[in-house]
């Protein structure tokens, strides 16, 4: 289908939508078309191609919502769904603060984001599978270290999004994205460890090499082997870029107008005050040309915009869509998100950190006893309070020099704390919507032995 | 990376089976969308035309509705359809996919195209002729959660809210999510096996904020469900329940102090905690990483990984429950299977693919998201037998330890084996005695030596109360986990106290 075709839908559904009842109405429709290349040890392992295409529609009447969605585009599934939405609708409950958001919201510029290159559906699928097999070979030559590899893969994604609603608003978007990615294995003195690394872009001639990819990965799991458990300590604890990124996904759970609604944010309420360092300015932007998080409207039809979310420190601005904005009696920050199904969420545009003054390797060079992180996992944190802990991997600084690898250890504190000290560092890894420089934070509990 | 996530916790149902035998000429697919035996053995055909070794169809038709109550409003109800076919060719160890959300002829017949360039080559494989598999019911629903009055459902929701609100004034925010399916599946594979099911499901689940004049809010979180009738939810596990159970641990965690740092003595609490097998070993244990060699379990079948207190078992074919199903979603039985047996490990999740590669018998573990997605070796029900002893001797065993009554998830690298679980709910246990609530805290341990270190297995087996998704690879599925009380000498615990 093409993006005229997605728009016709979007606007035939809602115009159903109103004829049978609805007083508001939204669609949105998407379709996909997605490949997929793993090699593993050399060989083709898998290979996945196909295209898919749904369509979400949410109706309003006297304040009470109703949404449905289908993957079934024939004309009895359509119906389906348009009456199964006004169905809905009459049997929720009224709720003041329901609606779609003002006609003065809607986006009015086309200006064209970059977000497609036509590159990437012009690929040629043997093209797509050499570079998974050149990234992963490239992981495997670099040591004999690692002799086994989980395999390199190649991925591509072509989009396009209509949105159309009862204000007359339709518009819709063509986006594209491929990646390269490899998970080698290290195997040494009877431990086994595991890492990775990826390039992501809109176009291919925006990707790393496979070869650098391959590299990265290689050097990113043997420096993960023979790792220890350190001592229980309080220590200043480095997160590398990318697990430095993780800190900003708790920030944006706690700046989610619908976390601050229901007062469940270690941020609600402090709109103006000081809940960071002062080197800590956070953005959020959807008008990135080209980026991953960019798009010209948010899931409900309004402009995006760029919004300061923490300037030097002080809590400037909440992510609202239409919803949590008239709960909080603000206006949208165009932050909805909304797949297919059910009410708009609120989702970030390009959300990041603005970098300070050192690197990353002048912050380890100063630290004497600490804790440089490169990979957490689990959920341990709690955004209603703020409490942290996590598992973490990385490697242990002794006098300036990063010492040796450690594993099997948490890290716990309390977001606040972490705002509160942060340095951040003048080096982001700028990648898919979401991004960080190296972040350090004075002390934190290093739990092990 | 694979991990686990939602919360829940408590008791055991047995296995029902017999029941319904519908015939392919009643089924689904061959009723609603005119489907015949005749027209998939072509499709297996035409996706076997480039030599492939192994073809299979996934028919997939999923009804579903949510519901979810916040503030004392309904903010969101949605019910949607999810329909399409899913291709699978192997060659070797080559896998090829591909899907399509249409099922005319000519788009089924394209995608099977597509899923046979895998392999390259003459057509070597006659596709066999379908025959339907055996057939039983662990799940022999008249009427479906999904098939009731919307009005009964939304019901269930509001005395959850209602309940949650009336534990405790302390209670200012109640979220309740209802939300049932109907999965309709059909798998024809080119070694002739036809196999039908419809597989309902339901979960309702609260979630539930306290707060006092002191400090911070804190949350509880509870909820279950399985394939079950709605009765269920009237006779077993009311709202009531779930909500209390929320309401409850909310308020308790006011009170909360910090939780220790470094290693402890730690008592599990049975049901939920079960996520610890979950992730210490049950993913390790899925045949496709031992057959590439990445999971630390790979190449220890027959050897001691664990100690001899512990019987881990994954079964697919429990009555009602969340993770069991009668077949797989490659056709398969679903069957209990032993893996680890008094501390030695005893096999592997298998697929079709990898028991293929490996030589032996499928496990009926192949599950899949959706039929947009490859197949998979996973979890269904996972579980460690009961031990001897008394729960309240394990807890007394304790001078100074913690105890864990409810988690929050868990995650594992499966290559080093180190696992990480959060705790929602815990107590210090200070001179065998449970004692004051414990703030949220990960725990962290490495899969074969955590389990090395349980000392006391309990006689309360517990199954969780039905609401967890497993995760990996970017495939969710729900499954079920379960667990006696035991004792783990040597956690180490990520508080900062």
């Amino acid at each position: 289908m093409t993006l005229d075709d997605l728009k016709e839908l979007a606007q035939t559904v809602v115009r159903r939508a109103t004829e049978a009842g609805a007083e508001g109405a939204e669609c949105t429709v998407s379709d996909s078309t997605d490949f997929s290349a793993k090699v593993r040890m050399g060989e083709l392992e898998k290979l996945q191609q196909a295209g898919s295409t749904g369509v979400g529609l949410r109706v309003i009447t006297g304040r009470k919502m109703g949404a449905s969605y289908t993957s079934d585009l024939t004309r009895d599934g359509i119906d389906r769904m348009v009456r199964s939405a006004v169905d809905l609708a009459s049997f929720t409950t009224e709720d003041p603060h329901a609606g779609m958001p003002d006609e003065g919201e809607m986006a009015t510029s086309t200006a064209d984001l970059g977000l497609y290159s036509d590159g990437v559906a012009q690929l040629d699928s043997e093209v797509k599978i050499d570079s998974a097999r050149r990234a992963e070979a490239a992981a495997l030559a670099v040591d004999p270290r690692i002799s086994n590899s989980e395999g390199g893969s190649f991925e591509s994604n072509l989009g396009l999004r209509a949105f159309a609603n009862s204000h007359g608003f339709c518009g819709g978007w063509r986006a594209s994205s491929c990646s390269i990615s490899v998970v080698p294995v290290a195997k040494w003195d009877g431990g086994m460890e595991r890492d990775y690394w990826y390039t992501l872009s809109r176009d291919y001639a925006g990707l790393d090499s496979p070869e650098y990819v391959g590299q990265r990965a290689a050097e990113r799991t043997l420096r993960r082997l023979g790792a220890v458990k350190v001592e229980t300590q309080k220590v200043p604890v480095v997160f590398e870029q990318r697990a430095a990124r993780t800190l900003l996904g708790h920030v944006f759970e706690a700046v989610d107008g619908r976390s601050i609604y229901r007062e469940s944010s270690f941020l609600a309420g402090k709109l103006g005050e000081k809940v960071a360092s002062e080197g800590i300015t956070i953005i959020d932007d959807a008008t990135i040309p080209g980026m991953f998080g960019s798009q010209p409207f948010d899931d409900e039809g309004v402009r995006t915009r760029r919004t300061v979310v923490i300037e030097r420190g002080i809590l400037k601005n909440y992510l609202l869509n239409s919803y949590a904005a008239r709960k909080l009696g603000m206006r949208t920050t165009g932050n909805a998100s909304r797949g297919l199904t059910g009410n708009a969420g609120v989702g970030i545009g390009n959300f990041f950190i603005e970098p300070g003054a050192r690197s990353g390797a002048e912050m380890i060079s100063g630290i004497r006893n600490g804790f440089f992180v490169t990979e957490l996992i689990g959920n341990g944190v709690n955004t209603v309070t703020g409490d942290y802990s996590r598992g973490a991997v990385g490697i242990w600084i002794r006098d300036g020099e990063l010492a040796f690898a450690v594993s099997e250890v948490t890290i716990a504190g309390t977001l606040q704390e972490i705002l509160a000290g942060a340095e951040i560092g003048n080096d982001p890894e700028i990648r898919g919507s979401m991004w960080s420089p190296t972040i350090l934070v004075p002390e934190m509990t290093v739990s092990g032995k | 990376m694979t991990s686990f996530s939602d919360s829940g916790a408590a008791t055991a149902s047995s296995a029902a089976s017999g029941g319904s035998t519908a015939a392919w000429a009643t089924s689904f697919f061959a009723s609603k969308f005119g489907i015949g035996k005749r027209e998939l053995e072509n499709y297996l055909s035409e996706a076997l035309s480039r030599g492939g070794d192994y073809a299979d169809l996934y028919f997939e038709y999923v009804a579903s509705t949510s519901i979810s109550i916040d503030e004392s409003i309904i903010k969101s109800a949605t019910q949607g359809v999810s329909l399409g076919v899913g291709i699978r060719v192997i060659a070797g160890e080559r896998t090829g996919y591909a899907h399509s959300g249409d099922l005319s002829p000519e788009k089924i017949r394209a995608a099977a195209r597509v899923a046979a360039m895998i392999a390259s080559g003459p057509s070597k494989v006659e596709s066999a002729t379908l025959e339907d598999g055996p057939k039983r019911n662990l799940y022999p629903i008249v009427t479906a959660p999904a098939e009731t009055a919307f009005h009964e459902r939304v019901e269930l929701a509001w005395r959850a809210d209602r309940a949650a609100r009336a534990y405790d004034s302390k209670i200012f925010q109640v979220q309740v999510t209802w939300a049932d399916n109907i999965r309709e599946v059909l798998v024809a594979t080119s070694d002739g096996v036809l196999s039908f099911d419809r597989q309902p499901l339901a979960r309702l689940s609260v979630y539930a904020l306290a707060r006092d004049a002191a400090g911070s809010p804190q949350q509880g979180h509870a909820g279950g469900g399985g394939r079950r009738e709605i009765s269920w939810f009237h006779d077993e596990r009311t709202p009531e329940f779930f909500a209390e159970d929320a309401a409850r641990q909310a308020v308790a965690q006011l009170t909360a102090v910090e939780a220790p740092a470094g290693e402890q003595t730690v008592v599990l609490g049975p049901g939920w905690p079960g996520v610890l097998l979950h992730e210490a070993v049950g993913h390790g244990l899925e045949a496709d990483f031992n057959r590439k060699g990445v999971s630390a379990f790979s190449g220890r079948i027959g050897q001691k990984v664990a100690s001899e207190l512990c019987t881990v078992i994954d079964d697919g074919t429990i009555g009602g429950r969340r993770g069991s199903l009668n077949v797989d979603d490659e056709g398969n039985p679903t069957q209990r299977n032993v893996l680890i047996e008094k501390g030695i490990l005893r096999g592997y999740l298998q697929d079709r693919l990898s028991s293929r590669i490996l030589g032996v018998a499928p496990t009926g573990s192949g599950r899949r998201e959706s039929y947009e997605c490859v197949p998979m070796p996973r979890m269904t029900n996972t579980f460690m037998l009961a031990g001897e002893s008394d729960p309240q001797d394990v807890i007394r065993s304790v001078k100074r330890g913690l105890y864990c009554a409810n988690f929050a998830g868990g995650q594992v690298d499966i290559t080093s084996g180190n696992f990480v679980f959060s705790a929602s709910e815990s107590y210090l246990i200070e001179d065998g005695k449970l004692t004051r609530p414990v703030k949220n805290a990960t725990l962290i341990g490495n899969g074969p030596e955590s389990l090395g270190r349980i000392s006391m297995v309990g006689c309360d087996l517990e199954l969780d109360e039905g609401i967890g998704v497993c995760g990996k690879e970017g495939q969710s599925v729900p499954v079920g986990v379960g667990m006696p009380t035991v004792r783990i000498d040597g956690m180490t615990v990520g508080g900062t106290a």
